[in-house]
């Protein structure tokens, strides 16, 4: 295993960082091309595996007009290409009380009222480094299908790409994440198994249980921890086990 | 890039045993799992944790003479970024109730924690809110609340089996018993688990557990919580401040030996500022960019250990620092994605775990330490040499994800793993029709502070919560356990913490005393190599560049 410092052996290619030429390995992520031409990332840089939004790029390759985007972590580097990294965008975003909300189309509408300027051009779509149809989702927030903006934005990792496109200036991914959180708290019932247990365990049902453990000798767990009844991995959803004293 | 020619070959030995094991697995015939007195020796020969000369122990400090990773050392063998004597105390430039240092899970549950309960929050975090590796955690969070299968008691009883019985029993006594109302706090928040159309959470197994506890969201659980609760803090406004780019290098103390505050390094401006506060919560995280051993880390940027190192400073002990966790599978092919994430939930689905005959040589769900062991066995020349070589002349073994599709249904691996899908599609690989090539990678600190069940350090008014304490987890964490340990002990940090500023309002005369003794301290112990921590940023330049950066001072002192 090497560090990711380690230099690579293979051909070297020009890329054009904020219009600077460097050359660089052609195997080479955006991300770690630009640590061989010698940056130290601070901004543009966070995870380094797809999936927090620090490093939103945009890109055009040689003899194209056409602009294109990626993760810089995620993208292997093109001869010629020219980029920029967009670590933050100074989107809107609406304050709320989830617990004051009831999860209604309309109350994404009344704090994002922006999104009927939507003028269904597409470039958010174009411009999402996740493949994600954002067009679609605002569609579906203009329509108040919430669960259809939570579904088809599930992936958004709110990197701020499709803002940025954008000529009606939406704030995409704060529409989005607003519609999840609804959707996932009004949109189901609520699991009446962990209120249930919440119960219990304020009741004490496990205290004792739990302290006879605490008190037990290693010798003692580790006789307990081989015994214990294993739940199948294919099994049903409604299986018990026959020890039940502890459940 | 695709699979090449030599790969695809192996991976047809794969495919010939498959529907065997596919077979095997729906009748619940399981390869069978190490009994718990086989798994010592696989540990002491193969995990990375007892290769010789790896350890050291620490000449100075609150825990002096306990051996731990080299790297880890050579950071508490460390002097201060800044001559103490340079920061002007008299007049803070930030003051707040509580202070919270780090962005991820722990620090944004117990900004919103502390808020809820009357503290005025400020964040100050060294990337963005919420670049932490809580973003990064896959597979799930455990919580036993399925009444009637599961229970605390269980849930308790993994952990320890899992963490070598060396656990502190009362942290895992608090995590199991707070599990359940985190989930459901969680919930409430509007975190998109995945469900039953009857509101009952979907459940399933992690690496050493007896009951399927894992509850999810997909296969990017973490992210899906940390957007969450990051958006519900940016619902606070008028109590939560965050500063981003501006890591803490120091604690402030006050003349009576209570933490005061910290002392900020604003990675844009190069400037120290001071934060004044009543109580101080350290939620910093995990250290896989010190790449111990030279591995690969799953970690995000900025895990690099810098809590760990100022509250040392400071005087708080540490422990189970000793062991490190290896994630079992890790990427080892594509090249670009090496040292990726693969979550455990596809072993938990059902995954084997193959070598280069296509062959099981272990059970997929054992504890993390021991599948990760069993991997490297597999591997290496010194072991049973199975391994599966790469194009550039590394070793892997393969996770069978295809196997799910047949087990659970076409479609499944889309569906259940949209992030692992859409990674290995960037590079022209479909998991649900080839598996992966992995090998284990550097991925999680199983110790650090010591904290009490409240949060507290042996520093009044010195809070800290998730990766950077330890205790919990004992020797080895078990899959799930540390999104939960973010949110309860997260919560609970910030809950005390407010609590106690109501008892401990003001602040005596601050210093940074404590840093100028560890500094004298360095020198009387003898310790070379003028090493500055904490490290706050890795360095992957190239070191031929480094080279020529004869005056780095456009990037202040990073380095």
């Amino acid at each position: 295993m090497t560090k990711p410092s380690e230099k690579p052996v293979d051909e070297l290619v020009p890329i054009f960082f904020m219009g600077k030429r460097y050359d660089v390995p052609a195997s080479l992520t955006i991300q770690k091309a630009l640590e061989y031409a010698g940056y130290q990332h601070i901004r543009g840089c966070g995870c380094r595996g797809g999936v927090c939004g620090a490093c939103g790029t945009v890109y055009r390759i040689p003899d194209s007009y056409k602009l294109q985007v990626g993760l810089a972590c995620q993208t292997v580097v093109q001869p010629g290409m020219h980029l920029m990294i967009l670590p933050y965008y100074p989107g809107n975003r609406s304050e709320f009380d989830i617990e004051e909300l009831k999860g209604t189309g309309g109350e994404v509408a009344a704090l994002y009222p922006e999104i009927f300027k939507c003028i269904g051009c597409n470039s958010c779509t174009q411009g999402c480094p996740m493949d994600i149809d954002v067009m679609h989702y605002m569609a579906q927030a203009i329509r108040g299908d919430i669960a259809g903006v939570a579904e088809t934005s599930f992936d958004c990792i709110m990197c701020g790409l499709c803002a940025s496109r954008c000529p009606a200036e939406e704030v995409q991914f704060n529409v989005a994440i607003l519609a999840r959180r609804l959707h996932a708290r009004y949109g189901h019932p609520r699991a009446m198994h962990l209120k249930e247990r919440v119960k219990e365990i304020e009741n004490g049902k496990f205290e004792e249980p739990l302290r006879d453990l605490m008190s037990k000798s290693t010798e003692e767990l580790k006789e307990l921890y081989k015994s214990r009844e294993g739940e199948p991995q294919f099994t049903e959803e409604d299986w018990t086990p026959q020890d039940a004293r502890y459940v | 890039m695709p699979y090449p020619e030599s790969l695809k070959k192996l991976i047809e030995k794969v495919e010939a045993t498959r529907a065997a094991r596919v077979e095997r697995k729906k009748n619940n015939e399981e390869f069978p799992a190490l009994e718990l007195e086989e798994r010592g020796p696989i540990l002491e020969n193969f995990h990375p944790d007892f290769i010789e000369g790896t350890r050291r122990k620490i000449k100075i400090g609150p825990s002096k003479g306990y051996a731990i990773s080299n790297e880890m050392v050579d950071l508490l063998e460390a002097k201060s970024r800044v001559d103490p004597d340079l920061i002007n105390l008299s007049e803070p430039d930030y003051e707040t109730d509580v202070l919270i240092i780090g962005a991820g899970g722990a620090g944004t549950a117990a900004a919103i924690l502390a808020a809820e309960n009357g503290a005025k929050v400020l964040i100050a975090t060294k990337l963005r809110h919420g670049d932490a590796n809580t973003m990064m955690a896959e597979g799930g969070i455990q919580a036993a609340d399925k009444v009637g299968k599961d229970s605390p008691y269980y849930h308790y009883l993994d952990i320890l089996g899992g963490g070598h019985f060396v656990n502190d029993p009362e942290l895992v006594y608090t995590m199991v018993q707070h599990a359940p109302d985190a989930i459901r706090w969680l919930e409430g928040l509007g975190t998109s688990f995945s469900k039953f159309e009857d509101g009952r959470m979907k459940t399933m197994h992690g690496g050493g557990t007896c009951r399927k506890r894992m509850h999810y969201a997909a296969d990017i659980t973490g992210a899906e919580i940390m957007k969450t609760i990051r958006d519900e803090a940016r619902n606070h406004t008028d109590m939560i401040d965050v500063i981003e780019f501006c890591p803490a290098v120091e604690l402030v103390l006050d003349d009576a030996g209570r933490c005061a505050g910290a002392v900020l390094y604003n990675l844009e401006t190069a400037e120290y500022h001071f934060v004044k506060a009543k109580a101080v919560i350290i939620t910093t995280g995990g250290s896989g960019r010190l790449h111990i051993q030279n591995f690969m880390t799953t970690n995000h940027y900025g895990a690099t250990a810098d809590g760990i190192v100022m509250a040392y400073r400071a005087g708080v002990p540490i422990s189970f620092l000793h062991t490190v966790q290896y994630h079992p599978t890790g990427v080892v092919f594509p090249e670009q994605a090496e040292g990726i994430l693969i979550t455990e939930k596809f072993r938990g689905a059902g995954a084997n775990v193959l070598n280069i005959k296509g062959e099981q040589f272990v059970y997929e769900r054992e504890p993390r330490d021991v599948e990760a062991a069993c991997i490297i066995r597999e591997c290496s020349p010194g072991g049973r040499g199975n391994g599966v070589p790469t194009p550039t002349g590394k070793y892997g073994v393969w996770l069978d994800s295809p196997m799910i599709e047949m087990l659970k249904g076409e479609g499944t691996v889309k569906k259940e793993f949209p992030g692992k899908n859409i990674l290995f599609r960037r590079f022209g690989i479909d998991i649900s029709k080839e598996p992966m090539l992995i090998h284990p990678t550097l991925h999680y600190q199983n110790g650090g502070l010591d904290i009490n069940s409240k949060c507290e350090t042996n520093v009044p008014g010195l809070y800290a919560a998730g990766e950077v304490s330890g205790g919990v987890h004992g020797e080895n964490r078990l899959m799930g356990n540390s999104l939960l340990d973010v949110m309860v002990f997260g919560r609970i940090a910030g809950t005390c913490a407010a609590e106690y500023i109501k008892d401990h309002d003001q602040i005596g005369k601050v210093n940074l005393d404590h840093v100028k003794r560890y500094n004298e301290e360095i020198e009387t112990a003898g310790i070379e190599g003028n090493r500055i921590s904490p490290m706050i940023l890795p360095d992957y330049s190239n070191p031929d560049v480094r080279e020529k950066q004869y005056t780095k001072d456009y990037f202040g002192t990073l380095s």
